[in-house]
């Protein structure tokens, strides 16, 4: 029997982290394993933050992808411009046909600038290597003003980095001197800080603290970069600098395969991962449908259970993981303090005390993420 | 009656939330649909209907679905001018 050909596309946290678990269960005779990847270098997108505030190297933040797959791993760096999931294959920019057994989508995120007017004028971002590196000189030529911090648009990665860009942001402008003359207000379109009740308890003690302006029930609906305003359906703010958080869209390629809804996120089943009336295509990361947080963390547990699965499938076996909604990410609270949160469907989180450890912990994951993860250490 | 338009079932989703999910919905709304989302998280009974009133838009009904989870509907109004 030949081996069953695996296709997994993206080079994420999931696509990657699965690739390498794929090759290490299963035999050369049982299958073949395809990455598919747009892109030739790995990213850790979390640490963008610490080049827009802390002049971290972007260089430290990528690696070559091929070199975080396990030799076994057939890579293939070419984008996936349309899935044709009723012929099992995929179709790349450069022309050529993928065909598959079983497929892995993956495809991550990507950020829609366009859609709020006056954004990509008007605004700054950390939510890529250019817009961390513009707004790391943007913060390093500001004098003082007002800095406003906002959400372009649901939903978006990492739903705590916007908090933790406003601590560690006070934080940088004590370092430079400058926080006596700025203000820093922090707007959230519901009514608290964090959607998570007692997460937002414990920011809001943190931001009153730092003396930090809270504007809530604050949608953007626009920019004026001309005369430096923000609207939301509650009013409008006047900024120096403005860092809006974009909005996000799945890949291209969903959409255009309409394999996705009209945003491309894909249709998931939130237990087995599997994408919804679709046998043999499993969804993981940023490109599920799954209202639940867009963060690396979720990927990673995801591309255990889908491992797992995909290995039953192969093996003839029932599958017996399922994905139940794990995510741990950790929270800086600036002055060198963090804490966690780490739950699940059945369990909200619970975040321990604010303390330095959780802060060196998340410093140090930062470099032990090349070691740790992709290899499928943890 | 009404015929909903779109709806997002949140049970179990603590981040980011019910709430969040009707934020992204509303937004691509028009003024007369109506959205739905189904959230188990007990702190929804009061932030939603204080969003909707906040916002502007009406809180259609509540459903209960079981003990743990309930249907908030909500009909999206015209934006108000500032």
């Amino acid at each position: 029997m030949k081996p069953y050909r695996i296709l997994i596309v993206g080079g994420g946290v999931g696509g990657t982290l699965l690739a390498n678990l794929l090759v290490r269960r299963l035999r050369p005779e049982e299958a073949q394993v395809t990455l598919l990847s747009r892109d030739g270098e790995h990213v850790y997108q979390p640490g963008w933050l610490y080049v827009a505030v802390e002049d971290e190297e972007e260089t430290e933040l990528s690696r070559p992808e091929k070199e975080l797959l396990r030799q076994e791993v057939f890579f293939l760096h070419d984008e996936a411009e349309r899935f044709d999931l009723d012929r099992r294959q995929v179709w790349t920019h450069s022309g050529e046909r993928v065909p598959y057994d079983m497929l892995v989508i993956a495809t991550g995120s990507r950020l829609d600038l366009d859609r709020i007017p006056g954004l990509r004028e008007g605004a700054h971002h950390f939510y890529s290597a250019v817009g961390a590196r513009n707004l790391q000189h943007a913060l390093r030529a500001f004098r003082g003003g007002r800095i406003v911090i906002g959400i372009g648009g649901m939903p978006f990665k990492c739903p705590v980095a916007p908090l933790e860009f406003t601590f560690l942001l006070d934080d940088y402008l004590r370092r430079r001197n400058l926080r006596q003359q700025s203000e820093i207000v922090y707007t959230f379109p519901i009514g608290r800080c964090f959607p998570i009740e007692s997460v937002a308890e414990l920011a809001q003690r943190y931001l009153d603290e730092r003396a930090i302006r809270t504007e809530f029930f604050f949608d953007i609906d626009g920019i004026d970069p001309e005369r430096r305003r923000i609207s939301s359906l509650v009013g409008e703010l006047e900024y120096d600098l403005a860092v809006i958080i974009p909005p996000h869209r799945g890949a291209e390629a969903i959409i255009a395969s309409q394999i996705g809804d009209e945003e491309g996120w894909i249709p998931t089943d939130r237990y087995t991962l599997q994408m919804e009336g679709v046998e043999q295509v499993w969804v993981i990361g940023d490109a599920t449908n799954i209202p639940i947080s867009k963060a690396g963390s979720t990927a990673h547990y995801q591309a255990h259970v889908v491992a797992e699965r995909i290995t039953a499938f192969v093996r003839d076996q029932e599958p017996e993981a399922h994905y139940d909604g794990h995510v741990q990410c950790f929270l800086e609270l600036g002055e060198g303090k963090a804490t966690l949160l780490d739950f699940n469907y059945e369990m909200p989180p619970s975040p321990p005390r604010p303390s330095r450890f959780y802060h060196i912990a998340k410093k140090l994951f930062n470099r032990a993420y090349w070691y740790l993860i992709p290899p499928g250490r943890i | 009656m009404y015929t909903i338009k779109q709806e997002v079932d949140a049970r179990g989703m603590a981040c980011p939330g019910p709430l969040m999910e009707l934020v992204r919905m509303a937004k691509k709304a028009q003024p007369g649909d109506v959205i739905a989302v189904i959230s188990s998280d007990p702190g929804s009974i009061k932030d939603i209907p204080a969003w909707a009133e906040k916002v502007g838009h009406r809180l259609l009904e509540v459903i209960e679905l079981d003990n743990r989870a309930r249907k908030f509907v909500i009909e999206i109004q015209a934006r108000k001018p500032l």
